[in-house]
Parts: C-alpha cells; sequence; structure tokens
C-alpha cells in the first residue's frame, strides 16, 4: 500500500515536472508553427530563447517583475526575429544561413549582456499559482493546475492558435501565403506584411520560451542555458504537422523525456549521467524520422511554399 | 504618386561584387562596436586586443594558424554537401567523433610506430566523422528527413559521448579527477612546423586544392552541382541522386572526423571534454562567406583562425568568448543582407500606383 503511495507520488513529481519542461518547448515551437505558416523557416530558434531568457532576468531583476521580464522577452525575441524576417523577406536571403545566424548571433549577443548577472540570484522569479478547485483534483489537480502561470497561459495560447488557424480569416489568410504566396498577392493580400508580421510573432514566442526558462524553469541565467531546446522545437513543429493542437501533447512527450532523465539521474541511476543527457536528442531524431516517414505517405501538412522567398516579379 | 524603392537587375563585376561583400563584413564589425560601446565597453580597445591577439605577435599569428586548420577542414566538408544544397550543420558533432575515434587508436595502439599509428588515426577519425554524418544522410536518402536538424542534434550526441569517456572510462588515472584522457605517446603525435602548428595545416591546405579541383574539373563535381540544382534534371540524366546523397554526407561527416583526429593528434595530444570551441559552426559561416569556393575558404578560414585566437584575449578585458560568435553572426547578417545587391541595384522612383 505504501509501495503504491510512493509511486503515485513519483509519478505526479515527475509528470509535474514534464508539464513545466514540455511548457518551455512549447511556447518556441508555437512561435514556430507561425512562422513556418507563412511559408518562412526560421532555424534561429535557439538564438532567440537565448536572448528571451537573458533578457527577461535582465528585465525581472531591474524592475521587480517577472511580467515585465515577460514582456521585455517578447519584444527582444520578435526584434531578433524582425532582422530575419528583413533579410528573408525583403532581401529574400536564404532561410536557412540566415536562421543559422541568427543562432550564433544570439548565443553570442546573450553571454555578451548576460556576463555580468551569471550566478545572480533572482528574487522576483515566478511561482506556482494553484487554481482554486481545479488544484484539488485528484492525480491531474497538482499536475496540470499547480503550475506557474506562464503554463496556464500556454493552455489558453494553443485553443486560440488553433482556432486562429483553422476558424478565422486572417487564419485562412495566413495559411494561403505559406501555401501560394503568388495566389495570396492575386487575391490582394499583403504577402509581405504577413509574413513580417508572422516571423515577428514567433520570434516572440520564441522570447517567452526563453523567458520561462530563466524565470520559471531554473530561476537563474546561465551562458547557453537552452542547451538545444530551439532544435527540439524546430523539430517539433514537423513531428506536430504544424498544428498547434499537436504541438501541445508533442511538447509535454518531449518535456517527459526530460523529467524523467532528471528523475532517473536524482535517483542515482547507475546509467552514465552522460547517456541519460543525449536521450532527448535521440529521441527527437527518432520521432523526426517516423513523423517525416509518415509524411511522405502524403499525410504531412507542410506549408507548400516553406523556404521559398517570395518575388512578385517572378509571379 | 507614391515613392517607392525598386530593384533592378544590374550585371556587376567579380571585383564589385567582392567589393560589396567586403564593405558587408566591415558593416558588420561597425555594428557590432555599436553594441560593445552600448555596453559600456570602448569598441577601439576591444577591437584592437582582439587584433594584436591574432595578428600582433608571432605567438599571436601562430595561434590563428593553429585554428585556420579545423575551420578549413571543416568548412571543406560542410561546402561539399551544400553544393548539393545539403545542410551539415553538424560538423562540431563530427569533429568531436573524429577526435573521439583517433583517441581510441592512439590510447589502445599507443606502441606502434608512428608512420603505422598516425594514418591509421586519420582513418579512424576519418571514418568515424563521417558515419557520424552518414547517418543523417541515410534519413535523407530514403526518408526525406530534414538533415539540416538531424545533424545538429547529434552535435550534443557526441558531445556528451565524448564526455563520458573522458569522465569514465579513459579518464587519466594520474589526471587528478580531470576530465582528461592520458596524453597521447610521442608517436601518436602530429610532427610540429612551428610552435603548437602543426603538419595538419599544410594536408588542409592541399585537400582545399583537391577539393578546388574535385568541384570543378571532375565528373563528380558535376554531377553534385546538377544535382543541387536540380534533382529532377539530374534525374533524367541518369544521376544517381541516392547514392550521392550518402556519399557526399559522409566525405562531408569525414573532413570534419579528420579536423578533429589532427586537434587531438596535433595541438592537444589526449582526448578532453571540449575539443573545440565551437569551429563547426563557426565553418559554416565561413562555407557561406567563401561562396562554397575552396580556395577562397583558405583566406576566410585564416581570418575567422584570427577571429577566433583574437576573443580569447578580449577575455583579459572581461568579454566573454562567445563575443565572437556575436560579431561572426552581425558579419553574416551583412553579408546575407548586401548578396541581393551584388545582383541588383536598389532605385528610389515616383511611380504611380498601379493595381
Amino acid at each position: 500500500m505504501t509501495g503504491d503511495i510512493a509511486f503515485s507520488t513519483i509519478a505526479i513529481t515527475t509528470l509535474t515536472a514534464a508539464v513545466i519542461a514540455g511548457t518551455t518547448i512549447l511556447f518556441a515551437a508555437l512561435g514556430e508553427v507561425l512562422s513556418e505558416r507563412a511559408g518562412v523557416l526560421n532555424l534561429g530558434v535557439e538564438g532567440m530563447m537565448l536572448v528571451g531568457a537573458v533578457v527577461g532576468y535582465i528585465a525581472t531583476l531591474t524592475t521587480g517583475s517577472p511580467w515585465a521580464g515577460i514582456v521585455a522577452a517578447a519584444f527582444a525575441g520578435g526584434a531578433l526575429a524582425s532582422i530575419h524576417a528583413a533579410l528573408t523577406v525583403s532581401l529574400r536571403a536564404n532561410q536557412v544561413v540566415s536562421g543559422l545566424a541568427l543562432t550564433l548571433f544570439g548565443t553570442g549577443f546573450s553571454s555578451f549582456i548576460g556576463k555580468p548577472y551569471v550566478g545572480v540570484p533572482l528574487p522576483n522569479a515566478f511561482h506556482k499559482v494553484a487554481i482554486p478547485g481545479l488544484a484539488k483534483l485528484p492525480f491531474v489537480g497538482p499536475i496540470l493546475f499547480d503550475q506557474n502561470p506562464l503554463v496556464y497561459l500556454s493552455f489558453v495560447l494553443v485553443p486560440a492558435l488553433w482556432y486562429w488557424l483553422y476558424r478565422t480569416r486572417p487564419g485562412l489568410n495566413l495559411r494561403a501565403v505559406g501555401e501560394n504566396p503568388a495566389a495570396a498577392d492575386a487575391m490582394g493580400l499583403n504577402v509581405f506584411l504577413t509574413r513580417y508580421l508572422y516571423v515577428i510573432a514567433g520570434g516572440a514566442l520564441a522570447g517567452i520560451a526563453g523567458a520561462h526558462l530563466s524565470l520559471a524553469v531554473a530561476p537563474s541565467w546561465v551562458e547557453g542555458m537552452t542547451a538545444g531546446r530551439g532544435w527540439v522545437a524546430v523539430a517539433l513543429v514537423i513531428f506536430a504537422t504544424w498544428n498547434p493542437a499537436k504541438a501541445i501533447l508533442g511538447a509535454y512527450l518531449f518535456g517527459g523525456v526530460e523529467a524523467l532523465t532528471f528523475r532517473l539521474q536524482a535517483m542515482g541511476s547507475t546509467f552514465s549521467v552522460f547517456f541519460l543527457n543525449m536521450t532527448p536528442y535521440l529521441f527527437t531524431i527518432a520521432v523526426l524520422l517516423i513523423a517525416t516517414s509518415r509524411a511522405r505517405k502524403g499525410r504531412g501538412d507542410l506549408p507548400a511554399a516553406l523556404g521559398t522567398a517570395y518575388d512578385r516579379e517572378m509571379r | 504618386m507614391i515613392p517607392r524603392f525598386v530593384l533592378h537587375a544590374q550585371h556587376r563585376s567579380g571585383w564589385q561584387k567582392a567589393a560589396i561583400r567586403v564593405g558587408a563584413v566591415l558593416l558588420g564589425f561597425l555594428i557590432s562596436a555599436v553594441l560593445i560601446m552600448a555596453t559600456g565597453k570602448d569598441p577601439v580597445v576591444v577591437f584592437g586586443t582582439m587584433f594584436s591577439g591574432a595578428f600582433g605577435s608571432k605567438w599571436g599569428f601562430s595561434e590563428t594558424l593553429v585554428r585556420t586548420t579545423p575551420l578549413l577542414l571543416c568548412s571543406l566538408g560542410i561546402a561539399l554537401a551544400s553544393r548539393m544544397q545539403l545542410w551539415n550543420i553538424g560538423a562540431e558533432g563530427q569533429f568531436y567523433m573524429g577526435g573521439l575515434g583517433a583517441a581510441f587508436v592512439a590510447l589502445k595502439f599507443s606502441t606502434m610506430p608512428a608512420p603505422v599509428l598516425l594514418p591509421t588515426m586519420a582513418i579512424a577519425g576519418f571514418v568515424l566523422g563521417g558515419l557520424w554524418c552518414l547517418l543523417p544522410g541515410i534519413a535523407r536518402a530514403y526518408l526525406g528527413t530534414s538533415e539540416t536538424i538531424t545533424t545538429l542534434l547529434l552535435n550534443y550526441v557526441a558531445l556528451n559521448w565524448v564526455a563520458y569517456l573522458v569522465y569514465g572510462p579513459w579518464k587519466d588515472p594520474k589526471g587528478h579527477n580531470f576530465p582528461l584522457s592520458p596524453t597521447f605517446s610521442e608517436s601518436a603525435t602530429l610532427p610540429v612546423l612551428t610552435g603548437r602548428v602543426h603538419i595538419g595545416l599544410i594536408l588542409a591546405l592541399i585537400m582545399a586544392g583537391v577539393f578546388w579541383w574535385v568541384l570543378q574539373n571532375s565528373r563528380w563535381g558535376y554531377e553534385i552541382r546538377v544535382i543541387g540544382e536540380s534533382p529532377a534534371a539530374a534525374g533524367y540524366a541518369g544521376m544517381n541522386i541516392t547514392r550521392n546523397i550518402l556519399l557526399v554526407m559522409f566525405v562531408s561527416g569525414a573532413m570534419a572526423g579528420l579536423g578533429g583526429m589532427m586537434e587531438v593528434s596535433g595541438v592537444l595530444h589526449r582526448l578532453q571534454k571540449d575539443i573545440s570551441p565551437g569551429y563547426g559552426y563557426t565553418a559554416i559561416i565561413i562555407t557561406y562567406l567563401a561562396q562554397r569556393n575552396p580556395l577562397a575558404m583558405i583566406l576566410v578560414a585564416f581570418l575567422f583562425g584570427g577571429l577566433q585566437a583574437g576573443a580569447y584575449s578580449i577575455q583579459t578585458k572581461g568579454v566573454p568568448l562567445a563575443t565572437a560568435y556575436m560579431i561572426q553572426g552581425m558579419i553574416l547578417f551583412c553579408v546575407l543582407g548586401a548578396e541581393l545587391f551584388t545582383q541588383s541595384r536598389l532605385r528610389f522612383v515616383w511611380r504611380k500606383e498601379v493595381a
């Protein structure tokens, strides 16, 4: 009997950690869904997350409010994404190279401005807020409804984005721009403006993802603290077939792997910590292989114009 | 009547294109200087320290050359893949796997004579780095999985693997618990040219020449280019696309692996947790800046070797090493943005609204 209770306690703490870890990846993946739906691949997620993390941290430290940190992180992520938008949409630069430049720049820039803040304690991190009533539910209560406010924000964001994409006129326009920009242009849509807006919105979400890491998951600033989560998010978008609703499931799955390896380490697993550290990346690759082989059979939802610049002269 | 900018196609000579790109690089430095200034540091001091750290002394110059070798080898591999429109951004991990393979041979057969041991190490590094890139290549060729993400994710796996070895089974028992393997034997060490510069530099330069010839003049180089530009046309011409993807990805990773072998054998003389300060990532930028031209890559790799060597010396001014990434990213932004203007020019016109 006591064994059962111990097991359910461990299960609850692990799943709670899975949701927290998954939320970071979820925000970044939702942002990438928006960008890619507009036809712009942004491989700069990792860099935007790092800058979001450090800017959110600094803003929270100076203003004392983590919400100010979130807003600042969203602005920072959006600002970086606007560079990517200018290069790839207006100047028709290669989206892969520009995204890589963004990741490199973000990695360097975040270390550069974050140097004085390494190891500085953060007094005003996000704390868990139990939702009255719901948090008391057995099992799911502590996992889903005794979390930090950003987790709740993601609960609202996922259905909202899904509805926006599939049930509203602007969402339809967005998909048209990513699918066939020339046709969208002929319909009178502003392809360039649409792409700018969603790439920047995507960057803002990546910034929030980074700030979730530095303000809620592990309230601190450490150089390179995203540790590849931005890349995991890019892979997740493919797994989720560009659908926000599927992204949340995928994100928690990835979060679960991360939480599980952490738990195994904490329990003093004899398996080397380095092999445990590898698992989220290997898992991501495995999932990616399954997702792409499935997409080959025609069940994918890849935006047709993804990765290509739109040139009006070439209509 | 509304004012607007219009792009016009414009033919530009090779010199003009080069001038536009050099201008873009300078702009990248200028914007970086503004960013450095914004954090209250003097950009003249930072860049000055960097420059003298890289080129100002005999030691600095040799440090720049030490870094040119791995950068050049990784870039050659990345360029080969990108000629086929394949994005290998996992050179960092392939570099580590190459180092791992070479270290395995060096530690297991330490008593073999150098003429046998060194080539064996090179083959081990070449093959292991190649396999590390072949895996994403297989996924790309048979499943259509984007090699961009898989090559990158494998970097984290390779780094953890090397860390496991140097913290665990390969740890030097006399190493005071540091994550280092035992020092290699004399025969597992590449001959030195001067200072820390080893013979690998010469080999890398020869490789650049070979790559230039293969890409420019050989039938295989031609096939790669055709497949990259038009897979459909290549298919009609009877070229085997799958086989070429596998081959190109293998050689691409193998070059980075060879770089890793040279680093552990020629510079570090052992395997350790960090064998690269991000050579594999910087090499992506070098490849792009050199327009995938192996000969141009020699010059760009040398300059970026200087940037990396210089970045070490600015740490004394309280500027983190990763600042080099910031500057590299900014340079790449500027060059990317300028690329359109190598084929067109911007004109400001007053034009009636049409449509």
